[in-house]
């Protein structure tokens, strides 16, 4: 088999793993890792799940290696945060057969809540790590990290980046998939994978142990390459770091690091000795080039290479150009500052169910004033809303301004009570999305039951896993692989817990979500209100779109407040896109417009058509 | 062989993943090396999209260093001339002439730049710039869906790609029942640039 294809990083790492037999992949939607199971989903001979979390993927993985079947398991840099009790686990027992975990790091935070360096988690658990620097090295690279796992019985990490996942280059497809040999099994070994104190004391030794024979075999890893050019310059890097430094130093000798831990010593002190000055780059922290340091070899990198954001080829030349490396760079083009563009922030889609909650939330709080009010004095704003992650925390945008905080996966519902426990007087409003929720905000939830809490915990039930595109959850009944599961109902969950004061309203009935919020921010008690409503992306039923009666509007602009793309204005008037309005399955405009001014769209044409 | 980086930009929504997309499969097709990278943010839609595009014997980093950009293609004016400052002295610019107004905009917050802003912003780089309204365009021909055809229709008369090339390259990437009218308006595209090209 021989092919030539375009694919993403994303794509090659899972069409990778597949041709190296994994047998089992599990993930938890997050960008720039969602594509990884997407992709291998849609093998028959492979199963593919979502799992609730990174954590439960992990531990998903972690079974199936125990039991025989070659897995992956993938996730964005933070997800890694929430599997590493796992993970640190998977490290002490080592595997039976192959076990990758696949950490999508974001540099330059494209869409996540930080900037991490995931590296040091290899370090941290000390397990092997490879990292590619293009799709053919994610195609490459699966089949020996498979092998490694099982050589030395340990999990691989894989460690890409969000150019590396999110970039298409070419890949030559010259393997089809291996059978896995093995069947499932699992046999008994007490010492290796019951982690009683007793047991992971022998352990230890051991991880130590394979770290030493992991390093003699850094040293013949075939994906370090050196490439010798000239030798008064040697440059060290490693993943999509590589491509912008050959753009930089076009003559200059490179040793390209695929396997960054552990290092192989010996071909870096070769390198390093044949070139006059040694360089790493680097994109985030000072990784490689304090691992080398440590061997005592001079080499300086993180001294002028930014350790924050995302690197290219212009950040790297200009700061090699400053450091005396390369002839000073031309000066870039830069943007015309005498003129100002008007920013273009992602906003929630006309017809988002997150739209009229947030609305409500916003006017009861006291968020926002019409775009005629602008004389007045603004308001105080009333209510405290802890927020999460998911296409929701759009809503902290303006217009909306209703949520004043976002830090992890489920943290919305623990920050509000800790909130309400340090003294806040009024309720505090926690909002969290359906996908998030049954992520990690059931167990602070059980937390608020337990310690009284008597915060109100709005979940956002779009019915998907919006954000990252779309993805099914154990609320939905669907698999990763399309097939009909069983539904985790969200108000028999939360009622099971011991909550009574639960809620459901429609996402699209203002009025009816205002009388929910109302009731249960007067209510001594903790309560939930589900405010459910489809995703607009997935609504494909054909709606009438609404329009703007012109003799009725009198410009007042609290449609505008709603922030929905579709209602726009000109020359003061408003007015609404009907290519992008969500209408009859929406009319969230309508019901706010206070003089009944936005209508059907053929009543108007019957109007005036007498 | 030549090498070409492109940037085609514009608002979520409006297909430019699948264009740049399809330029690179295209490529590939016709024995280039390529890499192209797209930057989302963090929404489905109504955010600013750009993917760059890189075509060449062989092509390094994804990302184009700022002010090598060959040809830029905009979905949308505002976000060319976010982008401008990408082109190399130049470059050629094909700019649909629709405004989207941003959110702020609409709110009064903020100002949509002039024709006459845009145009001079672009020409610090550019030696050519094409502004056609694609979005009228596609809508009177029946679908402005349609868009994304229609602006590499355009763009592809400035590469080296045989005609078969592209559409063949269509044709994998759309579903059968939408293929004739995304040839038709890649069709649209090429006639339009024809029509006006230097």
């Amino acid at each position: 088999m021989n092919v030539v294809k375009l694919l993403s990083g994303n794509e090659a790492l899972a069409l990778g793993a597949y041709h190296a037999g994994a047998g089992i992949a599990t993930a938890y939607p997050g960008t720039p890792s969602t594509e990884i199971l997407e992709f291998i989903a849609r093998f028959d001979d492979v199963y593919a799940e979502w799992s609730t979390n990174e954590k439960v993927a992990m531990e998903v993985a972690l079974g199936a290696a125990y039991a025989g079947t070659r897995s992956l398991v993938s996730m964005k840099h933070v997800g890694l945060n929430v599997a590493s009790d796992p993970f640190m686990a998977a490290a002490t027992t080592g595997v039976n057969t192959g076990m990758v975990v696949v950490s999508a790091d974001d540099p330059g935070i494209h869409s996540s809540q930080n900037e991490q360096d995931n590296r040091h988690y290899a370090k941290l658990a000390k397990v092997p790590m490879l990292e590619p620097s293009d799709s053919q090295e994610a195609y490459e690279l699966m089949a020996y990290a498979f092998d490694i796992s099982e050589r030395f019985h340990t999990p691989v990490l894989v460690r890409t980046t969000t150019r590396i996942s999110h970039s298409k280059s070419v890949v030559k497809v010259n393997r089809s998939r291996v059978v896995p040999v093995s069947q499932a099994g699992f046999q008994r070994d007490v010492e290796k994978y019951v982690m009683l104190p007793v047991c992971a004391r022998l352990r230890r030794p051991l991880i130590e142990e394979r770290l030493v024979k992991l390093a003699a075999y850094a040293e013949t890893f075939p994906l370090n390459q050196v490439e010798w050019g000239e030798l008064h310059l040697g440059v060290v890097t490693s993943g999509v770091a590589y491509q912008y430094a050959r753009e930089v130093f076009p003559e200059a000798s490179f040793l390209k690091l695929t396997m960054t831990y552990p290092l192989p010593r010996n071909l870096i002190r070769h390198f390093a000795a044949q070139v006059d000055r040694v360089i790493v780059i680097e994109e985030l922290d000072p990784f490689l080039q304090e691992n080398i340091q440590a061997m005592g070899i001079k080499v300086t990198g993180k001294e002028f290479i930014p350790r924050v954001g995302e690197l290219n080829v212009g950040i790297i030349g200009e700061a090699s150009g400053t450091a005396g490396l390369v002839a000073e760079t031309l000066p870039q083009h830069k943007l015309d500052i005498a003129l100002t563009l008007p920013k273009r922030p992602p906003l929630l889609c006309p017809g988002c169910p997150h739209t009229g909650i947030f609305f409500v939330l916003s006017s009861m709080g006291q968020r926002s004033k019409p775009p005629k009010a602008k004389g007045k004095a603004p308001k105080e704003p009333k209510l405290i809303i802890t927020g999460d992650i998911g296409c929701y925390t759009l809503g902290a945008y303006p217009p909306l301004n209703a949520m004043d905080t976002c830090a992890c996966m489920g943290a919305s519902i623990g920050q509000a009570l800790g909130m309400e426990k340090a003294g806040i007087s009024d309720k505090v409003v926690a909002v969290i999305g359906d996908s998030t929720f049954l992520h990690s905000g059931i167990t602070p939830l059980v937390n608020a039951v337990y310690n009284e809490g008597q915060i109100t915990v709005i979940i956002l039930d779009n019915r998907t896993t919006a954000m990252t595109g779309h993805q099914d959850h154990p609320g939905t009944g669907i698999s990763a692989q399309g097939k009909e599961t069983k539904a985790v109902e969200l108000e028999h969950l939360v009622r099971g817990m011991g909550i009574s004061d639960v809620n459901v309203v429609d996402a699209f009935n203002i009025e009816g979500i205002r009388t929910v919020v109302k009731n249960s921010l007067d209510s001594p008690e903790l309560s939930v209100i589900i405010v459910r409503g489809a995703c607009s992306v997935q609504v494909t039923k054909p709606s009438e779109p609404r329009a703007v009666d012109t003799e009725k509007c009198n410009g007042c602009g609290i449609c505008l407040l709603l922030g929905c793309p579709a209602i726009q204005s000109e020359d003061e008037q408003v007015y609404i896109d009907t290519a992008l309005c969500a209408g009859s399955a929406c009319t969230i405009c309508q019901q706010v417009c206070p003089r009944q001014a936005v209508v059907p769209k053929s009543k108007i044409k019957a109007a005036k058509s007498q | 062989m030549k090498k070409f980086d492109l940037l085609i930009t514009g608002v979520g929504g409006q297909g430019v993943i699948l264009a740049s997309d399809i330029i690179g499969e295209a490529a590939l097709a016709a024995g280039y090396d390529v890499k192209k990278t797209d930057t989302l943010g963090m929404a489905q839609r109504g955010g600013s999209v750009v993917s760059h595009v890189r075509i060449g014997q062989r092509v390094w980093s994804p990302l184009i260093k700022e002010g090598e950009v060959d040809i830029l293609v905009a979905f949308e004016k505002l976000e060319a001339t976010r982008w401008g400052h990408y082109l190399r002295s130049g470059a050629i610019a094909i700019v649909n002439s629709h405004a989207l107004p941003p959110l702020s905009v609409v709110l009064g917050n903020e100002r949509y730049p002039t024709d006459e802003e845009i145009a001079d912003s672009l020409g610090q780089w550019a030696d050519r710039i094409y502004f056609i309204d694609g979005t009228s365009r596609t809508r009177k021909f029946g679908d402005v869906r349609t868009l994304n055809m229609f602006m590499l229709g355009c763009a592809s008369l400035f590469l080296p790609l045989k005609v078969h090339v592209w559409k063949d390259s269509i044709s994998q990437r759309v579903s059968s029942t939408m293929r004739q009218m995304n040839i038709a308006a890649f069709n649209l595209g090429r006639k339009e640039i024809r029509g006006v090209r230097i």
